[in-house]
């Protein structure tokens, strides 16, 4: 087969040609929104896009890297690779560097390096190698708390680093879970948890009891085999103490800034005033991102001539907040293209997925689809303030070299594996 | 159906992110504009204002530097305040006040902390400014006035206020606007356009530089002088003449419309309303309900005529051939008509025909002629529909359409009018007769007065009166170089013209003569009524005048009003005299009329009213 004689075309060349296109056209973002000045000095190593430039390089010598050594490698490493990647977390706790209240640092010469960006690669090859295992099957609880326990490492970690966005990021596995035979119970129960959870805060508890009360008891009287009625009872009671509780835990459980966020993000203060106050204070970053995106307009206000982000008004603009100057810059034109370029890659890992033959393959893909979309949906939903505040990077986009190497390696492993599955049995 | 789950949620997720992006830069967004981006800090350079110079090219008013101090209150760090309030002159309680309502108005945006700083103040402050961040100095241009007449003409600028920011895009926070006068009338002209940089600003709001480099700067243009049609001379004499009366005097060139003289008593001197006792000066004039310096007479202050709208209602009569210039009575010092209570006549009684009737301002000759003339139609409506039309061919009962903003129409009864006040009653010519000697209903204003005037020396047309002689050498709106022809055929003023020279010849105004001048007038005096303690109490007449000179070449047309001066030719008519010998001949001989004038207060017929005692008047 033409595949088969020539060894380049092995790899998924759509894949790589839409991460070349998502890197290239994030560093023009970068260069916008982090250079000074009018004239533009493209290799000024001091700046962002300078060292971006740098990073950008280096991941090119880490994709010949993964692709050149053997598929095999990753599967039967995974566990020592995962070992290794926990370890590096727990070192930071003794030689890590704060920056903004965050220890999640190491510092290595004039540079950082962030370990929790490379342990979402390595939880995803644990994932697969403990998924793929022929006698792990998930519709038996005792393996479900093993699986969960494989993503409640890094998770845990992550989040005694005091950086929650990163952690949030683990709940994507459930996607990979469930694909992988996870009962829909457990959906059930997460799209009630999260139907109460933001009922109860919008609505008030008894509302929301009511209503769920309705849901389950519809529920009971529809199916055609009945289910136990002590089961629905017992669902029903549970269902009410959590919508109960939920103020509670809301008030007593959540950090200040925290709930100052989803109470922006759910419109729960209705005293004008405050809101105003809110909104400039604590959502800053926020409103001057929905602001610089608005002014774009359809077509944009060019390469390097959007005002907002020239005066540096979005602050993080060139990491967090890159979309915005995407948004500015280049308009409805540029966002959509950004959105379609990324439905467009997951589509097609997913898809690559789907035809794998190895289940850890497969496993291993789904992974990088759900890890790259949750960060893809959160980036750009927290940008335009459709979801709560939640600080985490847009894959290939934002600036730094820890998260652009660790996306890399997620992505280009799964190229790998991809590549060799003719050659598989 | 395990696969679709990721699947159809990451395109749901496309499709939420496009809708909403498409929501916010497509459907929602504005179109950009350098001026409303919030990243872009916009410096105005003010230009010059026009300056205003009188008929005879003299300057009058020119422009000084001011200096404001701003405040951005977001930008304001902790400070010395009790030195930065003695170096401004304003004490603690002042500067909280201010601060608070610079920062109510907008922590980001500059404020008016200090308006309008002198020199020296200025001097003192600059070498400190640097201490106090948040603070800086707007160097605007104030009004520098060359002279102190003509307050009402010139008017004054002052701050724009929000109302007028927010419907001209033009004006920002702390712009100076014309509020009155020419600075009004004129304030496009006059101002030219401000000129802007567009600055970028970062997040802190700092300067990094110009933006694009400047090109989308633009230089101020400078505004444009003006040349008005008034005599700073004249003006100025008038109001020497005036002072310690009230009143109005309008003067106009006949052939042109250009006002001559626009006077107003009591007024003010425009330096009042400069500088940081700006508003101090103001709230002082505006609360001086007795005599009222901030109302111009000249155009608001609307009175019956009195008898010099005599000759307004023989012309109608000449016109609708209800009287001839022969047509005469006898006068027996009263005029009886319909079983009423007579209207008595100063005339001194005798064989009167037009002209003698106006020369003697005889009552019961021109009560004669309006009954003729709306008895000329059945209908007394209807005649009395025609009589105010031809009555307002000469500009009265409506604006005139001067160049100047405030304004009074008066009013010149209709037919429609009387049918309105008496609905049940068949009024007709003796319901009305007051209205033949310029009492009753009828009210117009001193400038309309001139008008008419001026329309009576040019035999039957006017132009509509204009202050604006210039804009920068080039020709005026056609509006005020368009002929206004009156309904009046030209032969039936060379009568009303003898009468009125007759006024001086063996008239009422007799003894009023001027030197080698040939002068035209009628006298006027109007009864003049107020309430006192919800009691209706007559005060001395308004004395009144109108003349124009020469006879055969009018150069000159004027109206003129005293307020409580008894009869006309007491105080008006002698002002009148007076006006005309100066604007004629450069200079007054008549030293001994002059010096009268000037000496004579009326403040105490003024104060009658409200010393709360009974008075005498007409004394």
């Amino acid at each position: 087969m033409y595949r088969e004689t020539n060894r380049h075309f092995k790899f998924d060349w759509i894949t790589i040609i839409i991460f070349l296109l998502l890197v290239g056209f994030g560093w023009l973002n970068i260069l916008s929104a982090s250079h000074v000045g009018e004239t533009v000095d493209y290799f000024n190593f001091t700046q962002p896009y300078g060292k971006q430039l740098i990073f950008i390089f280096l991941t090119i010598a880490l994709i010949i890297l993964i692709l050149s050594i053997e598929s095999k490698f990753y599967e039967r490493f995974s566990s020592v690779i995962f070992i290794i990647s926990m370890l590096s977390m727990v070192g930071l706790f003794a030689f890590g560097k704060s920056v903004n209240g965050a220890t999640a640092w190491y510092g290595i010469g004039g540079m950082t390096i962030q370990p929790s960006e490379f342990a979402k690669a390595a939880t995803a090859l644990a994932v697969s190698k403990y998924l793929s295992d022929l006698h792990t099957d998930l519709r038996h609880f005792k393996d479900q708390i093993k699986a969960f326990i494989i993503i409640t490492i890094p998770a845990l970690l992550i989040l005694l680093q005091n950086d929650t966005g990163s952690a949030v990021v683990y709940a994507s596995f459930f996607f990979v879970f469930y694909r992988e035979g996870l009962p829909k119970i457990y959906l059930t129960i997460g799209l009630l948890l999260i139907l109460i959870s933001v009922g109860s805060l919008k609505l008030g508890d008894i509302t929301t009891g009511v209503i769920v009360t309705i849901i389950i008891l519809v529920y009971h009287f529809t199916r055609r085999k009945k289910p136990a009625i002590l089961k629905t009872v017992f669902a029903i009671l549970a269902c009410l103490i959590l919508s109960f509780g939920v103020e509670f835990l809301y008030d007593n459980i959540l950090q200040a800034h925290q709930k100052d966020r989803i109470s922006l993000w759910l419109r729960l203060e209705s005293d004008p005033g405050k809101i105003a106050e809110l909104r400039r204070d604590i959502l800053y970053n926020l409103y001057e991102s929905e602001k610089a995106i608005s002014s774009g307009g359809l077509t944009g206000k060019g390469f390097l001539q959007g005002t907002r982000t020239t005066g540096k008004f979005v602050p993080e603009q060139h990491t967090d907040y890159i979309f915005s100057t995407v948004g500015e810059e280049w308009g409805f034109a540029g966002t959509s293209f950004v959105v379609i370029l990324f439905v467009l890659l997951l589509l097609r890992i997913l898809h690559l997925a789907e035809l794998q033959k190895s289940q850890f393959s497969r496993v291993f893909g789904y992974s990088v689809a759900s890890i790259l979309f949750f960060h893809f949906m959160i980036n750009i939903g927290m940008v335009m303030g459709l979801i709560p505040t939640i600080g985490i990077p847009l894959p290939f986009f934002s600036y730094g070299g820890s998260g652009l190497w660790g996306f890399t390696i997620l992505l280009f492993i799964f190229i790998k594996l991809d590549s060799n599955r003719i050659n598989e049995w | 159906m395990r696969q679709l789950l990721l699947f159809i949620t990451i395109i749901l997720v496309g499709i939420t992110f496009i809708a909403r992006l498409f929501y916010l830069q497509v459907y929602n967004s504005e179109e950009h504009s350098l001026y409303d981006d919030n990243a872009i800090r916009k410096v105005y350079d003010y230009p010059k204002r026009g300056f205003v110079y009188d008929r005879n090219g003299k300057l009058l008013v020119s422009n000084q530097p001011s200096y404001d101090v701003m405040v951005i209150p977001r930008e304001v760090k902790p400070l010395d305040t009790l030195e930065f309030c003695s170096l401004l002159k304003i004490d603690i309680e002042q500067f909280k006040k201010i601060y608070k309502r610079a920062y109510h108005y907008s922590p980001r945006l500059p404020s008016v902390f200090v308006p309008q700083l002198s020199k020296e103040d200025y001097a003192a402050l600059q070498e400190k400014m640097r201490k106090y961040e948040g603070f800086y100095i707007q160097k605007r241009s104030l009004r520098d006035y060359q002279t102190s007449i003509g307050a009402n003409v010139l008017g004054y600028i002052a701050e724009a206020t929000p109302y007028q920011i927010e419907n001209d895009p033009y004006y920002n926070m702390g712009d100076l606007i014309g509020k009155q006068g020419i600075e009004l009338s004129y304030e496009e002209e006059l101002r030219g356009v401000k000129g802007i940089k567009f600055i970028q600003k970062d997040r802190f709001n700092k300067n990094i530089g110009p933006y694009k480099d400047g090109v989308f700067d633009t230089l101020p243009k400078q505004g444009r002088d003006i040349t008005i049609s008034i005599d700073a001379g004249l003006q100025k004499y008038g109001e020497r003449l005036m002072q310690m009366k009230h009143g109005g005097i309008v003067a106009i060139e006949p052939s042109s419309g250009e006002i001559l003289a626009l006077i107003s008593a009591p007024t003010y001197d425009p330096n009042l309303l400069v500088g940081r006792q700006r508003s101090r000066n103001f709230t002082k004039l505006y609360n001086d309900t007795i005599n009222r310096p901030l109302v111009d007479r000249g155009l608001l202050r609307m009175h019956e005529p009195g008898s010099p709208f005599k000759v307004f209602v023989s012309l109608v009569a000449l016109q609708e051939n209800a009287i001839t210039p022969q047509t005469s009575i006898y006068c027996t010092g009263a005029y009886h008509y319909g079983g009423r209570k007579p209207m008595g006549c100063h005339c001194g009684g005798g064989n009167r025909d037009l002209v003698l009737g106006i020369a003697k301002s005889c009552n019961s000759y021109f009560a004669d002629a309006f009954r003729k003339s709306i008895n000329m139609y059945p209908d007394a409506s209807n005649s009395m529909d025609i009589w105010s039309n031809h009555i307002k061919s000469f500009g009265f009962g409506d604006f005139l359409g001067y160049d100047l903003a405030i304004g009074k129409k008066g009013n010149i009864p209709n037919g429609a009018y009387y049918d309105k006040w008496y609905p049940d009653f068949r009024w007709g010519a003796t319901t009305i007769l007051s209205n033949s000697i310029g009492q009753g209903e009828v009210l117009v204003t001193p400038i309309q007065l001139a008008n008419a005037t001026a329309a009576i020396a040019n035999k039957g047309f006017y132009y509509t009166p204009h202050i604006i002689k210039q804009i920068d050498g080039e020709p005026i709106d056609e509006k005020y170089t368009t002929k206004h022809q009156t309904t009046i055929d030209q032969k039936h003023f060379d009568p009303i013209i003898q009468g009125l020279h007759d006024v001086y010849n063996n008239g009422t105004a007799w003894f009023l003569k001027v030197p080698d001048i040939e002068i035209c007038g009628k006298t006027g005096t109007s009864e003049n009524f107020t309430i006192i303690d919800g009691k209706r109490t007559q005060l001395t007449d308004h004395s009144i005048f109108i003349a124009f000179a020469p006879k055969d070449d009018p150069q000159i047309a004027l109206a003129v009003f005293v307020e409580n001066g008894y009869y006309g030719a007491r105080w008006a008519g002698r002002i009148a005299s007076l006006m005309i010998e100066k604007y004629l001949k450069g200079e007054v001989t008549l030293k001994q009329m002059e010096k009268m004038v000037l000496e004579k207060s009326l403040e105490e017929e003024y104060l009658k009213p409200y010393s709360g005692k009974p008075f005498t008047i007409n004394r």
